[in-house]
């Protein structure tokens, strides 16, 4: 789970994270109260969405930047008031962009250097790593292309926990001067001791700053949350905002589905989370194009797959049907009466193309057949591709 | 011999009495696995029976290798407690826990595997359709079949199979079944992050086993455990193997049902594993649809022999 960046920054201070001073706003009326919380001069505006390169990001009405530096507050408001309401579109958003539906006002810092700091999972030994580096405020994927050496990597024993020799390292190498070391040195074991109480996916600030006056500020924050463990963290939960999230996945989690929405046209409905990649894989690998990834898990009920079949066909891309079950334990023949009244309930017009294998297969697709309903069989996952694909071509 | 686990493994069940354990617990002992106890706190003493078994129900993993003599447990716990249902299995000695449960968060796991360091018992899982050992009776009857996986699809034989993904192992295995050829013991390594038993370690395995002839890795976006293991594979192993990865049309950091499966850099895309693959040796199955052909292929060019 994702949260915004005035959500991350409440969490910062909490932990005792310092950020540049900051308020949100909802509506133009909020703008006022957030402001005069605020210091008199220069004001960082920032559009709230879940999305990366907003700065660099345009408005669909092409006003340019979702993040933007104001002289003064008034400024700060007029600008806001151009944000708050229109759709931003960024490298990360895709071409239908976000609507902005909150502002956050920050005092505008003075930057002596800028850092990278992140904390994550390393998959290779299942330990959370600290990564930091002294090129803040670009991309670190670039960095870590361009000047690996740059990047530094500190792995935390679960057991013990972040060591205080581990944050002086760290210190030494990203070069901070003796005023801002301590105060660097309290970030990073704050900022670590959040990641590890939350539960917390990642966490990574970027920048991480130093003023003139030698303090240390997480300028930026972007942190997501380990859906696994949010029943231990209702107030973290409680931080979802689902006008950022397709209105199709959340009615699918309502349902207990796994949906991904993708850009192609031929809608796949399968079980198991293996089984359903590399359907969308072999669609695409016959020239077709997936229009979404769908998951029904492993003891699909008739209800959950009529819910499926409501779910794809409300994206209005979809051409085309492949339903892909590879039924273990599941009996076919019910998956496939579970078809064949979600099929009549929805009242299917598109092609749809069904591959049963496994389990009592034999009667599954004996009622698939005596259905009634315009549908195709598939032998193998290969056949049942090609013909979806040209059925939709 | 088969790996981890054969015909007369003794097993228990931690979660017996939940609804999800004891249908499966049923499918087991139908499989004619020897499934000797079951784990429930608070249930001791009572009994789980099922078509004239009779298995009885213990409070501890501890308890029930005791009084059994259980050497793998099969996990059916609920998220929130399955960490320290492992760790219980780490704590009685057992050799193998095979976690099956879905959803446990990533830093119980964290810690859970920084404690099994060093320890005795291995891990297969979480998150994962668990382990099967296919018997010589008819649909494969008389294996040892722990987990959810189907037993039927099956077949005493020299292939190993392992696998993040629970459909596509069965997908593999009855792709070869339907061929004539059976399996040495298929292994599903589960779908999360942090988890017990890489692909490396199977592989290992497989390839010290002299029952397996030829080896089927089935792999995902996210993580570069594929890669690891396909690197080794070029360095050490003898046997034939072939190789699929899901997730190809996957679109970068979105997490595709598994909790593992996201694509984080350009190092862990379907594309980038399926080159070291082809650079490792590894004979590639193009489809789902595939992969016993691919190992098929594979085996001819070694000239090995596979049923």
């Amino acid at each position: 789970m994702n949260i915004h960046e005035y959500q991350a920054k409440a969490l910062f201070e909490k932990y005792g994270v310092p950020v540049p001073k900051g308020a949100a706003a909802t509506t133009p009326e909020e703008f006022t109260t957030a402001l005069s919380q605020l210091p008199d001069g220069p004001t960082m505006v920032k559009s709230q969405i879940h999305a990366g390169g907003r700065g660099k990001g345009t408005f669909t009405d092409g006003f340019k930047g979702g993040v933007k530096f104001c002289p003064t507050k008034h400024d700060a408001k007029e600008i806001a008031g151009k944000m708050l309401g229109n759709t931003l579109v960024t490298i990360q958003t895709g071409p239908a962009g976000r609507k902005v539906q909150t502002i956050y006002f920050t005092a505008a810092s003075d930057i002596k250097k800028e850092y990278y700091l992140a904390i994550l999972l390393d998959r290779a030994t299942s330990r959370p790593v600290i990564v930091a580096s002294t090129e803040g405020g670009v991309e670190i994927e670039k960095v870590a292309h361009d000047t690996p050496e740059k990047i530094h990597k500190v792995f935390v024993d679960p057991a013990y926990g972040l060591a205080d020799f581990q944050v002086r390292d760290l210190i030494f190498k990203l070069g901070f001067g003796p005023a801002e070391a301590k105060n660097a040195g309290k970030l990073i074991r704050n900022l670590y001791s959040m990641f590890w109480d939350t539960d917390a996916a990642m966490v990574e600030v970027n920048p991480l700053i130093t003023t003139p006056t030698g303090e240390v500020l997480a300028l930026d924050g972007k942190v997501s949350f380990d859906d696994n463990a949010l029943f231990r963290h209702p107030e973290i939960t409680a931080l979802r905002d689902l006008n950022e999230e397709d209105p199709k996945e959340i009615e699918a989690s309502k349902h207990s589905l796994s949906y991904i929405a993708l850009d192609g046209n031929i809608a796949c409905l399968v079980n198991g989370a293996g089984l359903a990649m590399s359907t969308m894989d072999i669609i695409k690998h016959f020239g077709g194009s997936p229009a979404n990834f769908l998951d029904v898990g492993g003891g699909a009920s008739k209800e959950q797959v009529v819910a499926a079949f409501k779910i794809i066909l409300g994206d209005a891309n979809v051409k085309g049907i492949f339903v892909n079950i590879f039924g273990g334990i599941m009996d076919c023949n019910v998956i496939a009466q579970g078809i064949v009244e979600a099929v009549k309930e929805v009242g299917l017009k598109l092609p749809l193309v069904v591959r049963l294998e496994g389990n009592n297969v034999a009667a599954g697709k004996a009622t698939l057949n005596q259905s009634g309903l315009k549908l195709v069989s598939g032998d193998t996952m290969a056949d049942a591709a090609q013909k979806i694909v040209k059925l939709v071509a | 011999m088969a790996i981890l686990i054969t015909p007369d493994t003794k097993i228990m069940i931690q979660g017996i009495t939940g609804e999800f354990g004891a249908r499966h617990t049923k499918l087991s002992l139908d499989y004619g696995t020897k499934v000797v106890a079951g784990v429930t706190p608070g249930k001791g003493g009572q009994f789980f029976e099922h078509a004239g078994h009779k298995v009885p129900i213990f409070n501890s993993v501890a308890d029930a290798a005791k009084a059994t003599g259980a050497t793998v447990s099969a996990i059916f716990v609920p998220p929130p407690f399955a960490g320290d249902a492992i760790l219980e299995c780490v704590d009685a000695g057992l050799d193998l826990a095979v976690a099956i449960t879905e959803g446990i968060p990533v830093k119980d796991m964290v810690r859970v595997k920084r404690a099994m360091q060093g320890a005795k018992t291995r891990l297969v899982g979480p998150n994962c359709p668990g382990l099967v050992t296919p018997g010589t009776g008819e649909g494969s009857k008389g294996g040892c079949r722990i987990g959810i996986a189907p037993g039927y699809i099956h077949k005493r034989g020299h292939v190993g199979v392992v696998s993040r993904s629970g459909t596509l192992t069965y997908e593999a295995v009855f792709q070869l079944t339907s061929k004539n050829i059976g399996q040495t013991t298929c292994v599903g390594i589960g779908g999360d992050p942090v988890n017990g038993t890489s692909h490396l370690d199977v592989i290992k395995m497989f390839n010290a086993d002299p029952e397996t002839h030829g080896i089927i890795m089935i792999g995902e976006i996210g993580g570069n455990a594929e890669v690891e293991a396909a690197r080794w594979v070029k360095a050490h192993c003898t046997k034939p193997v072939a190789g699929f990865i899901a997730g190809a049309t996957a679109p970068a950091g979105r997490r595709m049902g598994h909790a593992g499966a996201i694509v984080g850099g350009a190092e862990d895309t379907a594309a980038a594993k399926i080159a070291v693959f082809k650079e490792c040796g590894i004979e590639v199955a193009v489809t789902p649809s595939d992969m016993a052909d691919a190992l098929l292929r594979a085996a001819k060019a070694k000239g090995v022999t596979l049923s």
